[in-house]
């Protein structure tokens, strides 16, 4: 027995079921390599929570959309009416309406503040360069499969944003015109558009976004996760062969995660069962009104995760280069692993200046959230200029600053820090 | 001092979490004194009726049971005869609001209607078109696209004004459509400007033919018809509220257990 158990890879055999499972689905292996034998990083800190916390959303918007889609009828004269059924009649639609539409802003934080995590250190950094492109795939799907969802309860700002935000492709020299007609199906927002909106919605970007996040998961088991000190713990490996600082990620990552994930409920029960509105800012007044091609909405902005895009569209004066730059501002996220130069990952090795960058652009990012949420006027036009200029120079000017030369860096650790409690 | 440096870097995330929360914290509460020492000064400075009418609030509780059905009985007597709630079954309000069929049937919903159905009016869409140049929009989702303190402080400002078609005219939504309905309740108001840089800009109300209502009745009776046009808006709102509370307090327990049982796991870790 004794030799079996020496033997690499070889598990002891097991009866009944599981042992006849096993021999058909590599069950066990799988628990070994992905769980109890995949070693994290043990000096993982709070920004670490949002990852698993991201996969925990998912799922949820995943079951509570199938629940929605039961109820739901796609078409300009159903879909109205049979949202404000499931809030009315359907047992417990208003649960799972509300579920799934502060799901949609619990994502957005949630992936905010874990591609947040990644910025302060450096995990986009080489070798985890894919692992970070995957992700920022997520992140764009995510806003297609966000912008369509938005769209289908047929509410007045779910009309008048789609006609926005449709219209900005228009702005493509040649092609635009005839793509805008093509991806509405019709010469105006119209059932056509809303009805493919709800196909892509439930059926194509979901199953994108399955499948990036496998890739996302995979890369990460590959390369094994970062850490607040941004060192390779896999440099460091112990006698028996497992990175020194490095721990199980069943069961100790699993039993904080949960814990992790009773906090985050206690948060967005809060908001779904008190304030699920949560003053407009999730489901926006003028959405209670039916979609009326005839009445424009005061004040058209769309919602919150994405009105820092928005505020740049609308601090540049000439739309075509607005809508450029918006979209530069959300692609230039892909490039992080070769703008930025600097020769440690984690923030807390670096010098002020990279501190500082890094603060500015969380200031004008957030900054811009909240101007793009505001109707546009003089000082706060000025403001979104500044602030757009400050975002773009994070990014652009990167490959100066993050460097040791000019930004002098301290020495990395050789082990992780962990104060054990 | 090895261990205090690792101790500080180890909460390096912590404290700048920290710090926004603070930092927010105090932005919040100073944004939030700011508009109160703004609304108390508007509010110090009025003069005769409707002079705040701009801040007034509806002052509205969905839980209460009598102002509902006084509402409820309040859109029965004067909205449904251009106004629909057309998500809303008659049965549904009955059973929320504790109205009993008989009394549903006798006081409030109109002969011919059904409990089972939907709370409509009966006057037809074209008709109203005609006479009022648009068709009066369904209710259901009024409370929650316009809110509730725009819905009182639109049926608190009617005010005489001979210069259009109906006779009247609202400070909360000038040109409005609507007629002056509540007149025989509310009593007849006159607008009085004062001059401002040469403007004409409104001051305040004057009654100029009292209704069945006294100014303070009025109030009462506007604000239990928007907390009943609240109550249709989100019929679930007060189940989802009491369903709430145990499910945050669920949750609180079952975090301290996981609390508990992460600190149990990560004695092991060094």
């Amino acid at each position: 027995m004794a030799a079996i158990h020496e033997s690499p890879g070889a598990a002891p055999e097991k009866k009944g079921f599981l042992g006849w499972l096993n021999k058909r689905l590599p069950v066990d292996e799988f628990v070994k390599t992905q769980l109890t034998g995949y070693y994290a990083p043990k000096n993982f800190n709070i920004w670490y929570f949002f990852g698993s916390l991201a996969l925990l959303v998912l799922v949820m918007q995943l079951v509570t959309g199938i629940f929605l889609t039961m109820f739901y009828k796609p078409g300009e004269l159903t879909s109205f009416d049979s949202v404000e059924y499931i809030m009315r009649e359907v047992d417990s639609g208003w649960l799972i309406r509300y579920l799934h539409s502060t799901g949609a802003s619990a994502f957005f934080i949630v992936v905010y503040l874990h591609m947040f995590r990644a910025l302060l250190y450096g995990s986009y950094k080489p070798p985890r360069e894919l692992l970070w492109i995957f992700g920022m795939l997520v992140y764009l799907a995510l806003m297609a499969e966000a912008f369509m969802g938005y769209v289908l309860p047929w509410g007045n700002m779910s009309f008048w944003g789609a006609q926005v935000i449709v219209n900005l492709f228009g702005t493509i020299p040649v092609i635009g015109p005839p793509l805008v007609e093509w991806i509405r199906g019709d010469y105006g927002i119209a059932d056509a558009t809303l009805n493919r909106f709800f196909a892509l919605h439930v059926v194509a970007i979901p199953l994108g976004l399955l499948l990036l996040v496998v890739l996302h998961l995979v890369a990460l088991r590959q390369t094994g996760s970062n850490n607040p000190d941004g060192i390779e713990i896999k440099k460091n490996l112990g006698p028996d062969g497992h990175p020194v600082d490095g721990i199980p990620f069943h069961p100790y990552y699993t039993v904080k995660d949960i814990f992790g994930v009773g906090v985050f409920f206690i948060l967005f029960t809060i908001v779904v069962f008190f304030v699920p509105t949560f003053g407009g800012l999730f489901l926006e007044g003028p959405n209670f009104d039916p979609a009326n091609p005839m009445s424009t909405p005061e004040h058209i902005a769309p919602v919150w995760y994405f009105t820092p895009y928005y505020a740049i569209l609308r601090a540049v004066p000439d739309q075509r280069m607005g809508a450029l730059l918006m979209g530069l501002a959300v692609v230039l996220f892909l490039f992080l692993p070769w703008l930025d130069r600097s020769p440690v990952k984690s923030m807390r090795y670096r010098g002020p200046i990279s501190k500082l960058m890094l603060t500015l652009f969380v200031i004008a990012f957030i900054s811009l959230g909240y101007l793009g949420l505001e109707p546009p006027s003089g000082l706060y036009t000025v403001l979104a200029r500044i602030f757009a200029v400050v975002y773009f120079a994070f990014f652009l000017l990167m490959p100066i600053y993050s460097r040791a030369s000019f930004d002098k860096t301290k020495p990395v650790p050789e082990r992780v820090l962990f104060n054990a409690h | 001092m090895h261990i205090n440096t690792m101790r500080t870097k180890a909460r390096f995330a912590w404290r700048s979490f920290l710090v926004v929360a603070v930092v927010e914290c105090v932005l919040v509460t100073g944004a939030a004194a700011l508009i109160g020492t703004v609304h108390a000064a508007e509010e110090e400075k009025g003069g005769g009726l409707g002079s705040d009418w701009k801040t007034s609030h509806a002052g509205t509780d969905v839980e209460n049971k009598a102002s509902l059905q006084r509402g409820a009985r309040n859109f029965a007597n004067y909205c449904i005869g251009c106004h629909s709630l057309k998500y809303e079954r008659w049965s549904r309000m009955a059973q929320d609001l504790d109205i009993s069929e008989d009394l549903l049937e006798k006081d409030i919903m109109p002969p011919g209607d059904k409990p089972a159905q939907y709370i409509l009016t009966s006057m037809p869409a074209a008709d109203s078109e005609a006479w009022f140049g648009k068709t009066p929009p369904d209710l259901s989702l009024i409370a929650r696209s316009r809110g509730k303190d725009y819905l009182y402080q639109f049926l608190t400002t009617f005010y005489v004004d001979p210069t259009r078609p109906t006779g009247s005219n609202n400070l909360r939504l000038p040109s409005t459509a609507m007629p002056a309905v509540l007149s025989e309740r509310e009593g007849l108001k006159r607008a009085v400007y004062k001059n401002v840089g040469g403007e004409q800009v409104f001051d305040h109300f004057e009654m100029i033919a009292p209704g069945q209502l006294s100014t303070a009745e009025y109030e009462a009776f506007v604000r239990d018809t928007v907390n009943f046009l609240d109550y249709v808006g989100e019929p679930t709102q007060a189940a989802r509220r009491s369903l709430g509370v145990w499910v945050v307090l669920f949750l609180l327990l079952f975090t301290w257990l996981a609390w508990l049982m992460k600190k149990e796991y990560w004695k092991d870790v060094h």
